[in-house]
């Protein structure tokens, strides 16, 4: 870390010494920021969910110069961007796409992280904050759901809002404050509105607090073991920015071919139709990055004790999340990456598999066989956070890792090394 | 790392797949039309959309509106001026409050949004046994596989089985949810006299209207699919340029 930002010419030297953006942008994405040399293309996706989030803020704030929040107005206003606005239909299926890219990117992102263990001390605070950035991402993109006022808009309004009425005793109070009103109308329409707008910047000053707290200890790696000296790092510009570069290129080109050839096929058709109060539709179903959580919501059919299978169920799907924050206490082992976890690595699969499972039970009616295929799936769920990872934490062996990153990535492997397998050391 | 990749794409098929199968619950499977606006290449038929505005006029517009399809947006159909002027000028539309606070009729103009058959939902259902027929504009997007679903159900009645009661008023159509619809069959043998020549048969009329509905929904479609396949090459140059520098830059390192 030795050497500053050098420059000759005079107007960034007048600037640099006033205010010292250039060092400090140096410092952050810049050479004088070390990361592991061996990161590989799943390190991609953190900055690919940035670059997603800006896409977003763009489009969208372009879009609100053209959108009207009521209840009368909401539903011709987008079709009138779609129509008559120049380019419109381009901002608004950017929009529309985007968000399910985002959340792509992001569930990639947080599974990698799953992988390879980068929840571990010391980066516990770091995962935490990821979790509150997908928790805000949720609360943003269910709330922009809604504007567009459609049959799937309204209704997904009112199921998720509802929710809230499982609350004991000021649930019924709780749900009339959240609506404005005595059903989703006007009100809630406004204020899901300004909230959809306001939640966005929400979500960067967390990200800005997720990335500070990424540079205390610097990116994990696919080895799980920390660098060791300047051997083991590289500067991360011009390596991860030309990388992170070369990775933006790749997602646009997906991103692209879902805007312009099949940029209806994420959402549900129905929301073509304006909100109607009287009609309900047959299915409602939430956005697909919801339809595991939806599963675990409905998977709970019976009450216990006092608590109403209703209540049970809204603490179930919070619960999947809020679970997150405390993964790195679940799982004690050692080891951080998956490719010395033999055991892991496999059960890490199976975890996959289960969400994707909740997923397809969630886009399908709640009645046998799904409400029994969705309730293993549950069970499993929280079983894989609370009683696998915790037991794998003692009784799995790990396989013994390298002595460091570049002797690894010399030997081209991971396992070259005989040493017996030692716990991580804690930075 | 492809295994990821490949779940992810596989948790959205198999979402979009349940979807699909939600809402051909009950009936049959949904016949797959080969459609001109299919594929990444795909444009509108114009000799068909212009069929089937024919048809929307003489047979659906008297019970569904079009409210969100204008008579200036017929120039995407190949129309010149003085036929949307001559389409519009059918139409009459009520304009107002006059100079004196008087609502009064006029012939309508290219500006015009389709006007539709009725004041308002309540004197649609009313004239509909009940239940009032809804609005056209975004129907072929409205459904799951909505041209297909169109095109079967326009093509789909037919006497019921034995075991389907059906009401007066109702007819029996496989394809619509439930199996019992409000509309009685709109297309019949000949129903539409084609200015082009083409044979007016009810599966001709059913692929000709559900291509111009298909504009009226998406009428950006060719535009889009054009631009497209531009940002795509574009993106690809692009990535294959940053791709080599990427190598380039870490040449050193390997």
């Amino acid at each position: 870390m030795s050497g500053g930002f050098q420059t000759n010419n005079p107007v960034l030297k007048w600037i640099e010494y006033r205010l010292p953006v250039f060092s400090f942008v140096d410092h952050a994405v810049g050479s004088q920021y070390p990361t592991p040399k061996n990161l590989s293309y799943w390190w991609n996706f953190g900055s690919l969910a940035g670059l997603a989030l800006v896409i977003l803020m763009a489009t969208g704030i372009v879009l609100a110069m053209q959108y009207t929040a009521h209840v009368d107005y909401a539903f011709d206003s987008v079709e009138r961007i779609m129509r008559d606005v120049n380019y419109g239909w381009l901002i608004r299926y950017i929009h529309m796409n985007g968000g399910s890219f985002f959340f792509i990117v992001v569930y990639i992102h947080v599974l990698r992280g799953m992988y390879y263990g980068s929840y571990k001390a010391p980066r516990e605070l770091l995962w935490m904050l990821g979790v509150v950035i997908l928790l805000l991402m949720m609360a943003t993109a269910f709330m922009g759901y809604v504007l567009p006022w459609g049959q799937m808009s309204f209704w997904g309004a009112k199921v998720i809002t509802n929710l809230f009425s499982a609350i004991p005793l000021v649930g019924e109070d709780i749900v009339i404050w959240l609506w404005g009103g005595f059903s989703v109308d006007n009100p809630t329409l406004n204020r899901f509105y300004a909230l959809h707008y306001l939640m966005p910047f929400v979500l960067v000053g967390a990200i800005v607090f997720h990335i500070w707290a990424l540079h205390q200890f610097g990116s994990s790696n696919p080895l799980g073991i920390e660098t060791k000296g300047p051997q083991d790092t590289i500067p991360f510009h011009p390596y991860y920015t030309v990388k992170d570069l070369y990775g933006m290129g790749v997602f646009l080109i997906f991103f692209a071919a879902a805007v312009f050839f099949m940029p209806n096929a994420m959402g549900e058709a129905i929301n073509y139709v304006e909100a109607n109060p009287l009609v309900t539709p047959a299915h409602i179903v939430p956005e697909w990055y919801f339809l595991p959580y939806y599963a675990i919501l409905r998977s709970v059919t019976f009450d216990i004790w006092f608590l109403s299978a209703k209540l049970i169920g809204v603490i179930l799907m919070f619960g999947s999340i809020l679970i997150l924050f405390i993964l790195p206490w679940l799982d004690r082992s050692p080891v951080r990456s998956s490719k010395f976890r033999p055991i892991h690595k496999q059960l890490f699969w199976v975890f996959v598999a289960d969400c994707i499972l909740l997923g397809w039970v969630g886009a399908n009616p709640a009645e046998p066989p799904y409400l029994y295929i969705g309730q293993a799936g549950t069970v499993y769920y929280f079983a894989h956070f609370l009683i696998i990872l915790p037991l794998l934490s003692v009784m799995e062996r790990p396989r013994p890792l390298p002595n460091s990153i570049s002797e690894s990535v010399l030997k081209g492997g991971g396992t070259a090394m005989g040493a017996t397998a030692k716990p991580m050391e804690k930075a | 790392m492809k295994r990821v990749i490949a779940s992810v794409l596989g948790a959205v098929v198999i979402g979009l797949g349940a979807q699909g199968a939600a809402a051909a619950e009950g009936g049959p499977e949904l016949p797959e039309y080969t459609w001109s606006f299919d594929g990444v290449f795909g444009q509108f038929d114009l000799p068909a959309a212009q069929r089937g505005l024919q048809v929307y006029r003489e047979v659906c517009a008297g019970c569904h509106s079009l409210r969100f399809v204008a008579f200036r947006d017929l120039a995407a159909l190949g129309y010149n001026e003085d036929q949307i002027k001559a389409f519009a000028a059918e139409a009459t539309v009520v304009d107002g409050p006059d100079d004196e606070g008087e609502m009064f009729e006029r012939d309508g103009r290219p500006a015009d949004r389709f006007p539709s058959p009725f004041p308002n939902e309540k004197a649609a259902a009313a004239a509909n046994n009940g239940s009032a027929p809804p609005d056209l504009s975004l129907m072929a997007k409205a459904r799951p596989h909505g041209p297909n679903y169109l095109r079967a159900l326009l093509t789909g009645y037919a006497d019921p089985p034995e075991d389907v009661e059906v009401m007066e008023g109702q007819s029996y159509n496989p394809y619509f949810p439930g199996m019992r619809i409000a509309m009685a069959p709109p297309l019949f043998e000949e129903g539409v006299e084609y200015q082009d020549g083409t044979e007016a048969t009810v599966d001709q009329m059913a692929a000709d209207v559900t291509q111009f509905l298909m504009w009226a929904a998406e009428p950006k479609l060719q535009e889009r699919k054009q631009m497209g396949l531009k940002v795509i090459l574009f993106l690809l140059v692009l990535t294959g340029i940053l791709y080599a520098v990427k190598r380039k830059v870490w040449a050193d390192l390997h």
